[in-house]
C-alpha cells in the first residue's frame, strides 16, 4: 500500500526539529503535545470517526431517548403481541405488545449507564491498585500482585452470577458495583506495567534528583506517561461490559423488567418458539447491542494506534 | 581554576556500593553482590571540573548516583561542605538537592514528553518555592533558555520538538534553575554527534566561568575530559586507579591500565603514530560480582607478579616519585607504578 504523504504528521515535525535551522525558521510558538499528534491522527482515521460518530449518537440517545422515539416504552398492548412491522411500528411489536422500536431506542440508557460507570470504576480501581503496585515495588507490589491474581482467577460471568444471585437489589448500581468490583484486575495488570516502565525513565531520576516528592512524580510524571495503554483497555472493556451487561440480563440476574436494556429484551425474545415466529423482536435489540459494542471496541483499538509511540 | 587551597566542596570517602544478587522466589537469599563501587575517595573544589574516565560497567554512573542520593551507599560518607549527606532523607535531602545538580546522559528520555519545555525547566521552581523567583516564573525560565542558547519563544514547545543538542541544552538549563553550585555530568554528550558535542561543552565551560560551578564530568571519552578537566579520576572495575591533575594523567601516566587507555586513544598525526608503542590488553573485565584479589587490574596487567594478587595497592603517590615536584608526583594504585614515555601522546 503507497503511504500518503501527510505534510503536518509528527514524523516531519521531528524531522525539521533535527536540522536547527528549519526549527529557527518555523514558527516557534507552534506547540505540539504527544495528545495533540494522537488526536490529528485520530480525526484522519474513517474507523475512529465512524465509532465516535455512532457512540455520539448512542449517548445522545442514552440521554434524550424521546428526540427520536416519541412513544412510551413501557406502553404496550398485548393484542397486538407479536405483530410484524407496521406503518409507524417499523420494528414490529414484542410478546407483551410493546413497541419494539421504542424499546430498543430507551434500552441504550441502560447498557450505556452500565457500560460507563463500570468502565469508569474498573479503571480508577484498576488504575490505582496498579499505579501503586508498579510504583513502590517491593512488598506492595507482592501483595497488591497476588490480590489481583486472586481476582483473576474468579471468572467474570460466573462470579457476577453468584453475587448478583445472591443481592437480589433491582437497578442498575448493584450491575455496577459487582462488575467493576471483579473487572479491575485486567486494567490492574496493564497500569502496572506502563507504571514500570514509565519509572525507569531517566525523567522520574531527574525529578527525584530535584527532589520531587513521589505524589509529584507519580501524577506529574508517571501517570501521564502510562495512562495511554489504560485509556485504550478501557474502552475495549467498555464494550464488553455492555455485552456482559447484556448476558447477565438475559440470564436472569442482570437488569430486570420493568428496567428496559438490551439485555432484557433478548432475554424476553429468546424463546425458540418465538424467534421462529416473530424473529424482528430478537434481531432489533441485539443489532443494536452488537453495534455499540463494535463502536467501542472499534475505538478502542484506533485510540490505541494513535497513542502508540512505536507507530510514531 | 581550581583552587585546591580551599576547602573542598564535595568529599567523597571510602564510598562503596554492592547491588546484592539474591536467588530464590519465595526465600530471597543473597548470593552475592556486584561490587559496582567498591572503597572510592575523592574531593571536588569549589570551581574546578573533576573527570572521571573509565570504560562501559567500572561504576562511573553508579557514582552519580550515589551522589545524587538516586542509589543509597552501602558504605562511606560523602560530604558537601563539611556536612555528611550519604545518609539524609526528607527535608535535609531537598535542602542538599538545590545545590547538588545533574545532567543527564540520554537526551531523549531524560524530558519528560508530555511537559513543555516551560514546564520542564520551570518545575525546579515548583518543587522548591523558597528558591522560586519573585513574582514572573516564565520570565525566569525564558531568561534560562537564552542562557543555555536556545530561543525563548521555544517555552511552549514539546521536547520530541527539539534535536538531541538542543534537548541537553533544555536538560542543562533545569539543572541551572535553581542556582547549584555543584553539577554532576553522567556522560552528558556522549549521545549527541561530535559537532554537537563541541557546542554543549563550549556552552558547559561558559557556564562554569559565568556561575562559578563545580562540575564532576563523567565519561569515557579520553579527549573531551582532557578538554574540560582540571583534574581526571580513572576508574577500573568500582576503583579509582589513578587520580591527578589533567596533565598528571594525560601526559605523565603511572598507572598501567591509564597508560593501556590513552595508547588507544587515535591519533590523528601518522607521523607521531609511528613512535608509539600501543599497549593491546588481553582478556575481558572481569566480573564486579566476583573481581580478583589484591590488584583488580592483575588479571590482564603485563606487570603483574605475586605480590599484586595478595596486597591490595593503595591509592597514593607511588614512592619512587614522593620526592619528585613535577606532575609525575600523583595518587596511582599500583605496586610498580612507573611512567611510560611512549603513550603519552594522547
Amino acid at each position: 500500500m503507497p503511504e500518503p504523504h501527510r505534510p503536518d504528521t509528527p514524523f516531519d515535525a521531528q524531522g525539521a526539529a533535527l536540522d536547527e535551522a528549519v526549527v529557527t525558521r518555523t514558527d516557534p510558538g507552534r506547540a505540539r503535545s504527544l495528545s495533540s499528534d494522537a488526536w490529528h491522527d485520530l480525526r484522519r482515521n474513517p474507523v475512529f470517526v465512524i465509532s465516535a460518530l455512532l457512540i455520539v449518537f448512542l449517548l445522545v440517545i442514552a440521554v434524550w431517548p424521546s428526540v427520536i422515539a416519541t412513544r412510551d416504552p413501557l406502553y404496550c398492548q398485548l393484542s397486538r403481541s407479536l405483530e410484524g412491522p407496521a406503518p409507524g411500528h417499523w420494528f414490529g411489536f414484542d410478546t407483551q405488545g410493546c413497541d419494539v422500536y421504542t424499546r430498543v431506542v430507551y434500552g441504550a440508557r441502560a447498557s450505556i449507564a452500565v457500560g460507563v460507570c463500570a468502565t469508569l470504576g474498573v479503571a480508577v480501581l484498576g488504575t490505582v491498585v496498579g499505579g501503586l503496585a508498579g510504583f513502590f515495588g517491593g512488598f506492595w507490589d507482592a501483595l497488591l500482585s497476588r490480590t489481583t491474581d486472586v481476582f483473576f482467577a474468579v471468572p467474570l460471568v460466573l462470579g457476577a452470577i453468584v453475587f448478583l444471585s445472591m443481592i437480589k437489589l433491582s437497578g442498575i448500581w448493584p450491575v455496577v458495583l459487582v462488575i467493576a468490583a471483579l473487572g479491575w484486575p485486567q486494567i490492574a495488570r496493564i497500569a502496572r506495567g506502563a507504571v514500570i516502565t514509565a519509572k525507569q525513565n531517566d525523567y522520574v531520576q531527574a525529578a527525584r534528583a530535584l527532589g520531587a516528592s513521589n505524589s509529584r512524580i507519580l501524577l506529574r510524571h508517571i501517570l501521564p506517561n502510562a495512562v495511554a495503554p489504560v485509556i485504550v483497555m478501557a474502552t475495549i472493556m467498555l464494550g464488553t461490559i455492555i455485552a456482559l451487561e447484556a448476558t447477565l440480563s438475559f440470564l436472569g440476574v442482570g437488569l430486570r423488567p420493568p428496567t428496559v436494556s438490551w439485555g432484557v429484551d433478548i432475554s424476553a425474545a429468546s424463546d425458540g418458539m418465538q424467534f421462529r415466529n416473530a424473529p424482528h423482536i430478537l434481531l432489533y435489540p441485539a443489532a443494536a447491542l452488537s453495534l455499540c459494542v463494535l463502536a467501542f471496541i472499534m475505538m478502542g483499538d484506533a485510540v490505541r494506534d494513535a497513542l502508540d509511540p512505536k507507530l510514531r | 581554576m581550581a583552587d585546591t587551597t580551599r576547602e573542598p566542596i564535595l568529599e567523597v570517602r571510602n564510598l562503596v556500593k554492592h547491588f546484592p544478587l539474591t536467588q530464590g522466589i519465595v526465600f530471597r537469599r543473597q548470593v552475592g553482590a556486584v561490587r559496582a563501587v567498591d572503597d572510592i575517595s575523592f574531593t571536588l573544589y569549589p570551581g574546578e571540573t573533576l573527570g572521571i574516565v573509565g570504560e562501559s560497567g567500572c561504576g562511573k554512573s553508579t557514582v552519580a548516583k550515589l551522589l545524587m542520593n538516586l542509589e543509597r551507599a552501602t558504605a562511606g560518607e560523602i560530604f558537601y561542605k563539611g556536612d555528611d549527606i550519604s545518609k539524609l532523607s526528607g527535608r535535609a535531602l531537598k535542602a542538599v538537592r538545590r545545590n547538588i545538580q545533574m545532567v543527564f546522559q540520554d537526551p531523549y528520555t531524560s524530558l519528560n514528553p508530555r511537559m513543555t519545555v516551560g514546564d520542564i525547566i520551570g518545575e525546579p521552581f515548583d518543587i522548591h518555592p523558597e528558591a522560586a523567583p519573585k513574582g514572573d516564573k516564565q520570565a525566569r525560565v525564558r531568561e534560562l533558555l537564552d542562557v543555555v542558547g536556545l530561543n525563548p519563544e521555544y517555552i511552549n514547545r514539546y521536547p520530541h520538538q527539539f534535536s538531541g543538542g538542543q534537548r541537553q541544552r533544555i536538560g542543562i538549563a533545569r539543572g541551572l534553575a535553581l542556582n547549584p553550585e555543584i553539577i554532576i555530568c553522567d556522560e552528558p554528550v556522549s549521545a549527541l554527534d561530535v559537532s554537537v558535542q563541541a557546542q554543549v561543552i563550549n556552552l558547559m565551560e561558559k557556564l562554569q566561568d559565568e556561575f562559578g560551578l563545580s562540575y564532576l564530568f563523567i565519561a569515557h571519552d579520553l579527549s573531551i575530559v582532557r578538554h574540560i578537566s582540571d583534574r581526571v579520576g580513572v576508574m577500573y572495575l568500582g576503583k579509582m586507579v589513578e587520580i591527578g591533575s589533567d596533565t598528571a594523567i594525560y601526559d605523565h601516566p603511572t598507572h598501567p591500565y591509564t597508560q593501556a587507555l590513552l595508547s588507544a586513544v587515535p591519533l590523528p598525526d601518522p607521523d607521531a603514530r609511528e613512535g608509539r608503542e600501543r599497549i593491546i590488553l588481553t582478556g575481558d573485565v572481569p566480573s564486579p560480582a566476583n573481581p580478583p584479589s589484591g590488584c583488580r587490574f592483575r588479571t590482564r596487567c603485563w606487570k603483574a607478579q605475586d605480590r599484586c594478587a595478595e596486597e591490595l595497592p593503595l591509592l597514593a603517590v607511588p614512592q619512587r616519585y614522593a620526592d619528585a615536584d613535577t606532575a609525575v608526583a600523583h595518587d596511582s594504585a599500583c605496586h610498580f607504578a612507573e611512567e611510560k614515555p611512549q603513550v603519552t601522546h594522547a
